[in-house]
């Protein structure tokens, strides 16, 4: 393979990829039915978090990438949590000092 | 960055000037890679794009639990996972357009470019499908907006499942954008195709639109649990 | 340093080479991109200066005798929108930038010159847009749109400027995005990550910004929109929406925005001084390094514009405590700078004016920042004219004046002229004098209690508020007369030579304007960035 095209996975891995997308699909929706407690959700995140990795690792070929691309990669969930983290630890802790009069 | 410099060596005579280097690249492998450190990076701003909203969707859902539950359980769950798998069909058949026109092979190349876009318009039918639903139920948040009932008991659902609508419409309606977009650029990727554009040697815009793609696909993944999936376990 | 020629031959260069109006508004190069940017950014700094003028001819009494209520609101949001999105935010990377950028780094132009054109049509789109806005009525919201107020009752065009914002958001992330990709992949063999000059760090961590914080803006202008268009009740409390969600949803960006700002400016700061004093920048490694640092902590912080909005008082806490530490790396670069110019060969140039200037009002705005941080004292002075006093120092009397100092500095190789130096210095010290007379009252009326966005106020603070707005009127003029005299420099200033200065960077080893492919061949890097001769050589070389 030349240095111009893109260094692809091969359709095996592909269909493979696929086939494990599908069965967590069905993992997850089946998952959804029990009843965890508070478990359902990070099941369901856990499930997702790993479709989402194999489509990245594999798909979008992550897994061959330079590291520069690893990191830019990295950067978006690190500030995506940043995000979501700190604006939701500002709900979480408010009952935490009780506010005068309440 | 050694080895963008270590590619000039390679090159040969004839791979000199081809028509698709920009003048102001030094080859090809340059080029590729700046094309795919940029539409990497255009990703982490979509991931930020979407997250706004997922931050959203965090701090409502854990205000109003069970009207985010209840509402969700409205949402037809055939018709999601239907999409799902068949979003995850399109990203299959967009990964071997990729290979295919990295590999030369035109024909297959162009076959799985359409077998995307069908996908993809399968997946917005059914979307259409689904928000026509929720207009005929009153489900649409707004001033039509008719508090709904629950699945399982029958009794209305807290007022605050009008803002889990919201949060819906708002969130695959951007994700269907998004979508309609990705349709378009694989339109123009055929017809690209159809011109011999790609070749073992260049086929970038196939890969970009590639990761553009999968990208979709992953928001996705992870809105179809938090719509379609959190309030299963009340069922 | 060259004898300035007396004519130089007529040489193509980039400003030459092609002729007519379809040739700058189908450009490719990024220097005749930059012009654009340098029209357009002049263009809306005016009209948010108009708006300025007028906000400070109704503070001139106590009274709200010249506008009303709603009609100053628009004043201060115009204000505000236009000087912050369309002005401050596009400007420095804009125009010097898009400029240098290729120039610094060895490179023909920027990795994605399509791209680069588009930014500018996407910027001009969105300013537009918001101009439109303004003409036919304007918003009363303020700049920060806060919720539900901007959703639910204002009258104004909301979703048109919010629209036009976020276009102008894509020109920033594009712009961002193309610098970041330029500078890993296009600098020159040789050129290492440690022999950039430090200009280029501060841009590629101003690119960081851009990159992670504006989808955020992006989606949370989109979501008012639409709420405004759709009633959602996202952010409105009477369909269950939290506007303190708006607020942390907003200043997540805005917050590094202002960063955006300064970094920039910072990076201008870096070469003027080294180059004014004749020696290797003090601190190379730690000046570039703050500069990421800066980008970094700078999403860590936005809690501070939200002390007394019903923000958990731990979660205030710990956002001061960030806030503390993300002004570290700045005072960082201020004592490098200050190394710099110790024992250095220094030579008070007009550039130099601006750069000591910055450094000057810069970290007087700084510590004042530190005050802000300090949960206690910002409870006393939120939303007074102190904090206005505070970002005002910053983005004038830092920003801006850096802004100054770069196109003067660089002024010679954009445009093959040189500047009159006796009108750049008194438009210096006018500016100066006039910003300092403006906003060093405002922290005083602040502190006392003055609340900002306000058109009347106690009849107390009048004498102060006086000073501010004649104050202002010097500072306006202070700004025309660069306006001018770069004008005119044009069809008569001195012709400059390839480098004027006799500073370093491979921005001054091509001719004075530069040629379109700037180099006629890659150069190639070797040794340390700026090689000024150190003072001990110096003292030897004399002998």
């Amino acid at each position: 393979m030349s240095h111009g095209a893109s260094t692809s996975g091969t359709p095996k891995a592909y269909f493979g990829v696929f086939a494990a997308l599908m069965a967590l699909t069905g993992l997850t929706v089946w998952a959804s039915f029990l009843h965890l407690g508070v478990w359902n959700t990070p099941v369901a995140l856990a499930i997702a978090v790993t479709k989402g990795l194999l489509v990245a690792l594999i798909f979008m070929h992550l897994r061959h990438s330079p590291r520069l691309t690893f990191f830019v990669a990295i950067s978006a969930i690190l500030w995506l949590a940043f995000l979501i983290l700190i604006t939701t630890s500002d709900y979480v802790t408010r009952p935490w000092l009780p506010i005068y009069g309440s | 960055m050694a080895d963008v410099r270590a590619h000039a060596a390679d090159s040969r005579e004839d791979d000199a000037h081809p028509p698709e280097l920009r003048h102001h690249f030094a080859n090809l492998p340059a080029q590729r890679e700046a094309s795919t450190l940029a539409m990497w990076m255009f990703l982490v701003t979509e991931v930020l794009f979407f997250g706004g909203m997922f931050t959203a969707y965090v701090v409502y859902r854990s205000t109003y639990r069970r009207a985010f539950e209840g509402a969700s359980n409205l949402l037809d769950l055939t018709l999601g996972t239907v999409n799902t798998a068949v979003l995850i069909c399109s990203s299959l058949t967009m990964a071997l357009a990729v290979w295919a026109s990295g590999a030369g092979k035109k024909k297959a190349t162009i076959l799985f470019l359409i077998g995307t876009i069908l996908l993809g318009g399968v997946f917005l039918g059914i979307k259409a499908v689904e928000y026509t639903q929720k207009f005929q139920h009153h489900e649409v948040p707004g001033p039509h907006f008719v508090v709904p009932l629950d699945e399982r008991t029958h009794q209305p659902l807290p007022r605050q499942s009008e803002m889990f609508f919201s949060l819906y419409f708002c969130m695959t309606g951007l994700h269907a954008a998004h979508m309609i977009i990705g349709v378009g650029l694989l339109t123009w990727l055929i017809v690209k195709a159809k011109n011999d554009a790609f070749s073992p040697r260049y086929n970038t815009p196939v890969d970009l639109v590639g990761l553009y793609w999968h990208f979709v696909d992953v928001i996705w993944i992870f809105l179809f649990p938090l719509l379609y999936l959190l309030g299963r376990h009340t069922l | 340093m060259s004898a300035t020629p007396e004519r130089p031959e007529r040489r193509v260069n980039y400003l030459n080479a092609a002729y007519g109006v379809r040739s700058w508004l189908l450009t490719t190069d990024h220097k005749r991109i930059a012009l654009l940017y340098l029209i357009g950014v002049t263009f809306f700094f005016a009209l948010g200066g108009i708006a300025a003028a007028l906000i400070r001819v109704e503070l001139l009494t106590p009274a709200g005798d010249v506008f009303q209520a709603e009609t100053y609101n628009k004043l201060f949001t115009t204000h505000g929108v236009m000087m912050v999105f369309f002005f401050m935010i596009p400007g420095i990377p804009g125009v010097l930038g898009n400029f240098l950028i290729p120039l610094m780094i060895g490179a023909k132009d920027v990795a994605f010159p399509r791209l680069n054109l588009l930014s500018w049509y996407l910027y001009i789109i969105g300013a537009l847009m918001a101009f439109w806005a303004v003409v036919h009525g304007g918003v009363d919201t303020g700049w920060t749109f806060y919720t539900p107020y901007s959703t639910v009752y204002s009258n104004g065009w909301v979703v048109v400027t919010a629209v036009g914002i976020f276009i102008a958001g894509f020109s920033s992330i594009l712009t961002g995005l193309n610098f970041l990709v330029t500078i890993h992949t296009m600098r020159a063999p040789g050129m290492t990550w440690m022999r950039m000059p430090l200009f280029c760090w501060g841009m590629y961590a101003t690119g960081i910004i851009q990159i992670l914080g504006t989808p955020v803006i992006a989606i949370t202008l989109l979501l008012v929109a639409a709420e405004r268009l759709f009633h959602l009740g996202i952010f409105d409390p009477a369909q269950g929406g939290d506007p303190v969600l708006f607020q942390h949803l907003f200043w997540f960006y805005s917050h590094p925005a202002v960063y955006i700002m300064i970094l920039p400016a910072m990076a201008v700061i870096s070469e003027l001084v080294t180059a004014f004093s004749r020696k290797p920048i003090f601190g190379y490694k730690f000046i570039a390094a703050s500069s990421v640092a800066i980008a970094v902590l700078s999403f860590l912080v936005w809690g501070h514009h939200m002390f007394v909005s019903g923000q958990s008082v731990y979660a205030g806490i710990v956002f001061s405590i960030l806030s503390f530490m993300v002004a570290i790396p700045s005072a960082i670069k201020v004592f490098n700078w200050t190394a710099t110019l110790y024992k250095g060969s220094v030579s008070y140039q007009t550039p130099l004016l601006y750069a000591l200037g910055f450094i000057g009002l810069f970290t007087f705005g700084g510590l004042t920042g530190l005050m802000l941080a300090t949960l206690g004292l910002d409870i006393h002075v939120h939303d007074t004219y102190f904090i206005v006093a505070h970002f005002h120092y910053i983005m004038v009397g830092g920003t801006i004046m850096a802004y100054l100092g770069g196109l003067h500095f660089w002024w010679p190789k954009i445009s093959g002229r040189i500047y009159p130096e006796y009108w750049s210095r008194v438009s210096a010290w006018v500016i100066f004098v006039g910003f300092n007379l403006t906003f060093f009252p405002q922290f005083i009326v602040g502190y006392l209690g003055m609340p900002r966005r306000y058109h009347q106020y106690p009849e107390e603070f009048q004498v102060l508020n006086v000073m501010s707005t004649a104050g202002a009127s010097i500072l306006g003029i202070g700004y025309v007369i660069p306006l001018v005299y770069f004008i005119w420099s044009m069809r008569y200033g001195a012709y400059a030579a390839d480098n004027p200065w006799g500073a370093t960077g491979l921005e001054w080893e091509t001719p004075s304007p530069p040629p379109t492919e700037n180099f006629p061949e890659t150069p190639t890097v070797s040794g340390r960035p700026y090689d000024y001769l150190t003072a001990r050589d110096r003292e030897a070389a004399i002998g």
